[in-house]
């Protein structure tokens, strides 16, 4: 159909708003409050326009129609703009310079965009108390612009449906039902709220104190291990493009700041495969339980022990990697090296909030010994380099310590959806079968899309595979594995849009294109590598042959493997 | 409780988006939204229970807490402003000794404000319980009261 934007008539088609309409011709209508089809609900009125007719509408709301005449801008249109900003304003907070979103906040470009100068209107942002409940992630009431992005993405993103807008007016506030802090609901800590928000009003709790103070006590051993997906994101924290692989320059930054060793969580990603393998071909032998659901994705598993306890027995008992490489550094590296594991601190760098909650759960700790002391976001670890005036392109290359720093290609790959299944087919295929694998490429579990399925020959014996792309997905897989329609026999589930590389705690904006990016990197990293399945790890087979004995035997359990538990749904 | 509301709901189970129409019956028959009450109708309509709650704090004929016998609903749109409802309010609070959000010691009135009455024309207005009074001044308030 034809309309008119601004006296330039153009294409539309049916279905299309005014917005996308004018985006497609170069005008750019300024939005707040819109998240392309996830929260398209005209909350802020910022995208004002003027429809003949029709008086002035929200063009991200506001459907075409054939012979539409759209006006974008005129003073009028500026000034009602402004004037919407100016009430949004009045209930934030304009301590800019305080904040960690300034410079990177939607709210301030925006204001800086439609020539924002002063705030006629009284100053009143609440008075809310944060919600510092959780280990993960923070809720600053008082900053919140009510766009309702968060609750969105809660709700059809991720299909957690914590939060929804309560009151009225100026007694509005986004919060879980009854004004209950996060860590009594049941929020599963994936932070993909945090990339919605357009200003700091959720954000991940900051723990760079902590590791500051460890890193100047001189009795402590301080290890840390690094995630696959922070090493093609952190660079975006210091203009690099997205997806630039940067492990080299990370781990010199990182001796920088102090740490007495720099491990790899890719090392403790492929003892996850070896020892993930395993149980799955046990559970193949033994008639299941199946599917076996993979366990390396704190919010899913929080998520499952939340709205499908049932299945809990289907969860593998492996524990995460972060948690693995903390079980390993204060049992065998600290007794190779001859250090009291009470003197030894983990820290991770995840790209994950949820992670945060993960090191802190009860089961997740050896004869008295916590497996992770610190969880670190990419966030937060570029915001200790700044504070340090660490200048990253210019640092020369470094290597991973060993032993838990020497990996393979298939850990890497950890940090993409697909990732962990293709790492564990490889594995799981040689030891099956006895054949060597000719091509490494498992590109039926490769992709972006929600839902991935595929089925694998195991020497004859015929392996149904799915891959679940974020927690929005997992409902309806799981309702067709429960009536029977569907016969998987191992199910990979990532939390976040994209597998860990779109994690809550990677650098903001995260978006689908930035994701794509990130996720090209890791696939080059483990194109790179030279071992590229997991059970080639030289020093994993040193080290079931030295320590743990079996894999899968009691040690190894002792160590690796953990329980879950339910949780109410609220 | 349960079978109240479940009764509610099989009765409104026609409706396109029966949550509000819920929300008014349950109040109807049990007096106010209790925490209970919520929990139930979030379960019944299989809607999260935080979109529960929201709606029934978004509208203010709805109730999350008990109220009194009789609920005096002052109208706090600008029309009313206008017309000198915040004497009416200070009016109010006298004469019950009550704030917003209160109920009176003996359990006769809460005091409650709301959003537009839609009757602007006898501006500045009130609802008690279901009837509205308008055209409001202090003496007026006393007859009025008087008839609870």
């Amino acid at each position: 159909m034809e309309i008119i934007i601004d006296g330039q008539k153009c294409e539309a088609e049916a279905g299309q708003t005014v917005l996308e309409a004018a985006q497609q011709i170069g005008i750019k209508i300024p939005t707040l409050c819109y998240l392309k089809e996830v929260n398209e609900i005209g909350a802020c009125r910022i995208c004002i326009v003027e429809i003949e007719g029709k008086g002035y509408q929200t063009a991200c709301t506001f459907p075409v129609s054939e012979g539409l005449r759209i006006k974008t801008t005129s003073p009028e249109i500026r000034r009602l703009r402004k004037l919407n900003l100016e009430l949004i304003l009045a209930n934030h907070p304009q301590d800019c310079l305080k904040c960690e979103r300034s410079t990177n906040c939607e709210l301030q470009s925006l204001s800086k965009e439609l020539g924002v100068e002063k705030v006629r209107f009284a100053q009143d942002s609440g008075g809310y108390k944060l919600d510092q409940s959780t280990p993960s992630i923070v809720r600053d009431y008082n900053k919140c612009i009510k766009c309702r992005r968060c609750v969105s993405v809660c709700e059809k993103v991720q299909g957690v449906k914590a939060l929804y807008p309560n009151q009225r007016s100026f007694k509005a506030i986004i919060s879980p039902g009854y004004k209950q802090e996060l860590k009594d609901v049941s929020c599963v800590l994936c932070g993909q709220c945090i990339h919605a928000c357009p200003v700091a009003a959720i954000k991940e709790k900051d723990d760079t104190e902590r590791v500051w103070q460890v890193l100047n006590d001189e009795n402590k051993h301080v290890v840390l291990q690094i995630a696959p997906a922070v090493r093609v994101a952190l660079g975006e924290e210091f203009e690099l493009p997205p997806g630039t692989p940067i492990t080299e320059k990370i781990v010199t930054a990182c001796r920088r700041l102090g740490f007495d060793k720099i491990f790899d969580t890719v090392f403790s990603a492929d003892l996850t495969i070896v020892e993930e393998g395993h149980e799955l071909l046990a559970r193949l032998k033994n008639d299941g339980p199946l599917p076996l659901f993979t366990s390396c994705s704190p919010g899913w598993i929080k998520y499952i022990e939340h709205f499908h306890s049932d299945l809990l027995d289907h969860l593998s008992s492996c524990k995460s990697p972060q948690q693995m490489f903390g079980a390993l550094a204060k049992s065998y590296y600290a007794e190779t090296e001859g250090i009291e594991p009470e003197n030894i601190v983990v820290v991770s760098i995840m790209p994950c909030t949820a992670k945060k909650f993960e090191a802190t759960r009860e089961e997740m700790e050896v004869n008295g010994n916590r497996d992770i002391d610190i969880v670190l976001t990419t966030r937060e670890l570029a915001r200790m380099l700044r504070v340090c005036g660490v200048d990253l392109m210019k640092l020369p290359a470094g290597e991973f310590d060993a032993p838990l720093g020497i990996t393979t290609g298939a850990g890497d790959i950890f940090g993409i959806t697909g990732g962990v299944m293709e790492a564990a087919l490889r594995t799981v295929y040689e030891e099956v079968t006895e054949n060597e694998l000719e091509k490494l490429e498992f590109n039926q579990v490769r992709g972006f899309e929600g839902v991935r399925e595929a089925s694998i020959d195991l020497a004859g014996q015929e392996v149904n595979v799915a891959i679940i792309n974020g927690l929005g997905n997992v409902d309806e897989v799981l309702t067709a594995i429960k009536e029977g329609e569907k016969e998987y026999h191992f199910v990979e589930v990532m939390s976040c849009p994209g597998g860990c590389i779109g994690g809550g705690g990677q650098p903001i904006p995260t978006t689908e294109e930035i994701i794509v990016q990130r996720g090209k990197g890791l696939y080059d990293i483990d194109q790179a590598k030279e071992i590229r399945k997991s059970h080639e790890n030289p020093i994993i087979k040193e080290i079931y042959k030295d320590y743990l004995g079996e894999i899968g035997g009691q040690k190894a359990h002792n160590l690796l493997h953990t329980t879950y538990q339910e949780r109410d749904q609220y | 409780m349960e079978a109240t509301i479940e009764e509610i709901t099989k009765a409104l189970d026609s409706e396109r988006t029966p949550l509000i129409s819920v929300l008014h019956a349950v109040q109807a028959e049990l007096g106010y939204l209790s925490t209970e009450g919520l929990k139930i109708v979030a379960k019944k309509l299989d809607i999260p229970l935080s979109k529960v709650y929201g709606v029934a704090t978004f509208y203010t004929l709805l109730d999350t807490e008990e109220k009194g016998e009789n609920v005096i609903r002052l109208c706090e749109s600008a029309p009313c402003h206008i017309k000198g409802a915040t004497n009416i309010l200070t009016e109010l609070q006298d004469k019950l000794d009550i704030d917003v959000g209160e109920t009176t010691d003996d359990n006769k009135f809460s005091l409650e404000m709301t959003s537009c009455l839609g009757i602007c024309a006898v501006a500045p207005a009130i609802m008690i319980n279901g009837t509205v009074y308008g055209n409001l001044t202090s003496k007026k308030l006393d007859s009025i009261l008087d008839r609870y």
